[in-house]
């Protein structure tokens, strides 16, 4: 902390014009060793334009500046994996309020939801992403510390019943609550759903979901050009960046339009329900007042609109 | 070198004439100077830390670029090991604030001689935190999300947004106290209480919501049961008041050796009788939730069960965790010690015990099981990879840089011999002016 008193000190001796044009190189080398180590940043940055930048968040965005968002986002898809897609911004309706069922007695743990997830939301392909977890359970106990996520044999076993989980859509959703600046959201027809362009990638939301239902973009997805879905939307499928959130939307692209999720209609069993619970004729309506249902860790008060239930 | 600012060799202007017009720049230019001159060790110390910070920075860079795939982070484990190390620096800005308590409450002179040295921490710490939080962001570029009015600041409602007012608040309060006490000791004034007493106060509650409020980042999370408990935040504050007075000792001790500025033991003595009642009560604490854990038992202990005796057969944080556990009850048993006061070496070893025992119970010990096993009960175990360890080197590299610097420029200011009357050739450590003597031991 003080100059040594062998002549290297201050006051004007010899040595100080040495020492100067000594800190002078160290500042310069210094300078070039910085520049040399963030080289890696100037690589990156050009793949963020500065419309992107400078882009708004979706609920400011008029619609002229959605179109102009768009546009960049299918010529980007083009550019960087050769597609041509059609990104859309379907909203939702008005008397709309998305539930889905699952029936644990006809499920058989074929996975078929998770794959057909995995192609539907143009998932990542190197990590064989998807938004759908299918637990193989002890039969007698619905305590999901005895499920099975990596089973690897044929399925159904005898003792076992399957539980496919993906996002909750909760009432009250904990991810929603916890983000700092309002990337993710919950939709009037309660869809919670995240702004891929506004996220920061702090994963709080991953850590507050208590159903493993977030997924972080922990690089940049990888898919080929044949196998992108070019059917895409905004909020749901389009395919992410990289260092950003993503989760399940109910195929919001497809249930806005009066389609079903692709999970759903994936199953071989029949076991999915999906539908409209302000519609009393809905079947998710039928369920709900002539089945046994239960949600997944109704202790946490989030409130979720997905239900399981046993036939028998 | 000492002549390059000119204007103030020339006609050194009164103190009491200058406009602050004048005698800031002069200041923040001889501040300046005097941070980057000094002896052989220094010039080495900064060399190596600087070093250290651009490996960091260079893989910092790769992060961005690459994707946080370089990482061992996954959707399972989705903190690591830049958020461990937020969470242990945050108790240290914070623990940085038993020294500013017996200094301006108890009116402890010798303490109030040394009280920058805590200070000067805060301010490294924090911007140590703001750094770990950073690296930790998939996406910094959108930074600005974050700032109010520019962005969307999910204000009151997110426990983020609470920890980015109170931690760059307690940021500008340090920065505050000390520039401005540092400027008046430059210009030969008498600080004016008005300008720093009442930031002091505010700095004392301040400290105390920082690591309130990043413990309620967690255990605020209802799935998440290790860390959903009312004992985190009083956890967190007393292991907190352990590691802000063994660094600060450590520090002092330091000091002593390599500079002129003058440490009496007092001060010292007083940061062993706070921590004698803190690490005790810290380890009260961990007894007390090691029991409502294990004599409960149930699936909601099931991340204690996997932190302590492994779960199913993974066993990754158990030795980490008994390292921890060992080394709080050592530097408890060296603390305890009666004669430790006179035997500073064993202070030395019983601090660097207790920080390590705290940086794990605080980071690997804390962050980690809270994501084993997952919501969903799936175990997928996490060691942080090499380019997080030179990630988190970096920024340890950076902030000991940044508090070396600062104690650089603080501890001459104070001793007055670097000042606005005197030229900057006033600033001789070895001359017979000095008021004090190098002590050591």
């Amino acid at each position: 902390m003080r100059c040594n008193s062998t002549g290297n000190c201050d006051g004007g001796c010899g040595s100080v014009s040495r020492r100067t044009a000594l800190k002078a190189v160290g500042v310069t080398l210094g300078a070039a060793a910085f520049a040399k180590a963030m080289a890696p940043m100037t690589e990156w940055a050009p793949t963020v334009s500065l419309d992107e930048f400078l882009q708004k968040h979706y609920k400011e965005l008029s619609p002229e500046e959605m179109q102009a968002v768009i546009q960049r986002l299918e010529k980007e898809t083009r550019d960087q994996y050769g597609a041509d897609v059609s990104i859309g911004d379907v909203k939702a309706q008005e008397g709309v309020q998305f539930a889905y069922a699952l029936n644990l007695s006809i499920c058989v743990g074929c996975r078929k939801c998770a794959e057909a997830c995995h192609k539907e939301n143009n998932h990542d392909r190197a990590s064989q992403n998807s938004y759908i977890r299918v637990l193989e359970m002890q039969k007698g106990s619905i305590d999901l510390e005895k499920g099975n996520a990596h089973y690897d044999h044929p399925v159904p076993q005898r003792d076992k019943y399957y539980m496919p989980v993906q996002c909750q859509q909760c009432e009250k959703p904990p991810c929603v609550d916890v983000c700092p600046v309002e990337a993710t959201w919950k939709e009037k027809d309660s869809i919670v759903v995240v702004d891929y362009n506004w996220c920061i990638g702090c994963r709080y939301c991953e850590a507050a979901c208590p159903y493993h239902a977030r997924r972080f973009n922990w690089t940049k997805p990888e898919i080929s050009k044949e196998e992108i879905n070019p059917v895409q939307s905004y909020l749901s499928n389009r395919i992410r960046p990289q260092g950003v959130m993503e989760k399940c939307t109910f195929c919001l692209h497809r249930t806005r339009q009066g389609r079903l999720p692709a999970c759903l209609e994936a199953c071989p069993t029949g076991a999915r329900v999906f539908g409209n619970l302000l519609d009393p004729k809905s079947e998710i309506r039928w369920v709900l007042e002539n089945k046994r249902v239960f949600v997944l860790k109704e202790e946490l008060g989030t409130r979720p609109r997905f239900y399981y239930f046993f036939d028998k | 070198m000492k002549t390059a600012a000119p204007t103030s060799t020339d006609k050194p202007p009164g103190p009491e004439t200058a406009s602050h017009w004048v005698s800031y720049p002069r200041f923040l230019w001889r501040s300046m100077v005097l941070a980057t001159d000094g002896n052989w060790l220094f010039y080495t110390w900064m060399t190596v830390l600087t070093a250290i910070a651009l490996v960091g920075a260079n893989v910092w860079a790769v992060q961005v670029r690459d994707g946080m795939i370089i990482t061992d982070m996954n959707d399972h484990v989705s903190w690591g090991l830049y958020i461990a190390n937020f969470t242990f620096m945050v108790g240290l800005a914070a623990g940085a604030v038993m020294m500013v308590i017996p200094a301006y409450i108890y009116h402890d002179r010798k303490m109030h001689d040394v009280v920058i040295v805590g200070e000067l921490l805060s301010i490294a710490a924090i911007i140590m935190c703001l750094l770990f939080v950073t690296v930790d962001l998939g996406r910094p570029d959108r930074f600005w999300h974050l700032l109010p009015g520019l962005g969307r600041f999910n204000w009151p409602l997110s426990m983020l947004t609470w920890d980015v007012i109170v931690l760059n608040g307690y940021l500008l309060i340090n920065l505050h106290i000390c520039g401005y006490l540092l400027y008046t000791r430059f210009q030969g004034h008498a600080p004016h209480p008005k300008w720093y007493v009442p930031f002091v106060f505010l700095s004392i509650v301040w400290a105390i919501s920082i690591h309130t409020v990043t413990a309620f980042l967690y255990c605020g999370l209802g799935g998440r049961p290790f860390w959903n408990t009312a004992m985190l935040a009083p956890r967190f504050l007393t292991s907190a008041f352990v590691t802000g007075p063994a660094f600060i000792i450590l520090a002092l001790q330091v000091i002593r050796r390599v500079s002129d500025f003058h440490v009496g033991d007092e001060p010292i003595k007083t940061l062993v009788g706070i921590m004698r009642v803190t690490i005790l009560i810290n380890l009260l604490m961990l007894g007390s939730e090691i029991f409502t854990e294990f004599y409960t038992g149930g699936a909601h202990t099931s991340s204690a069960h996997y932190l302590f005796f492994g779960l199913h057969g993974h066993t990754g944080l158990v030795p980490w965790i008994w390292t921890s556990v060992a080394f709080n009850v050592l530097a408890a048993l060296f603390l305890l010690c009666p004669k430790i006061t006179e035997h500073l070496w064993m202070l030395d070893i019983g601090c660097v015990l207790a920080l390590v025992a705290i940086w794990i119970e605080k980071g690997m010990g804390l962050i980690i099981p809270g994501f084993i096993p997952s919501t969903l009960h799936e175990i997928v175990e996490y060691a942080p990879s090499l380019a997080e360890w030179k990630i988190t080197a970096g920024i340890w590299a950076f902030g000991l840089m940044v508090y070396t610097i600062a104690l650089k420029i603080a501890l001459p200011t104070f001793t007055g011999k670097f000042s606005m009357n005197g030229s900057l050739t006033q600033y001789r450590p070895d001359s017979s002016e000095s008021d004090a003597t190098p002590k050591s031991h």
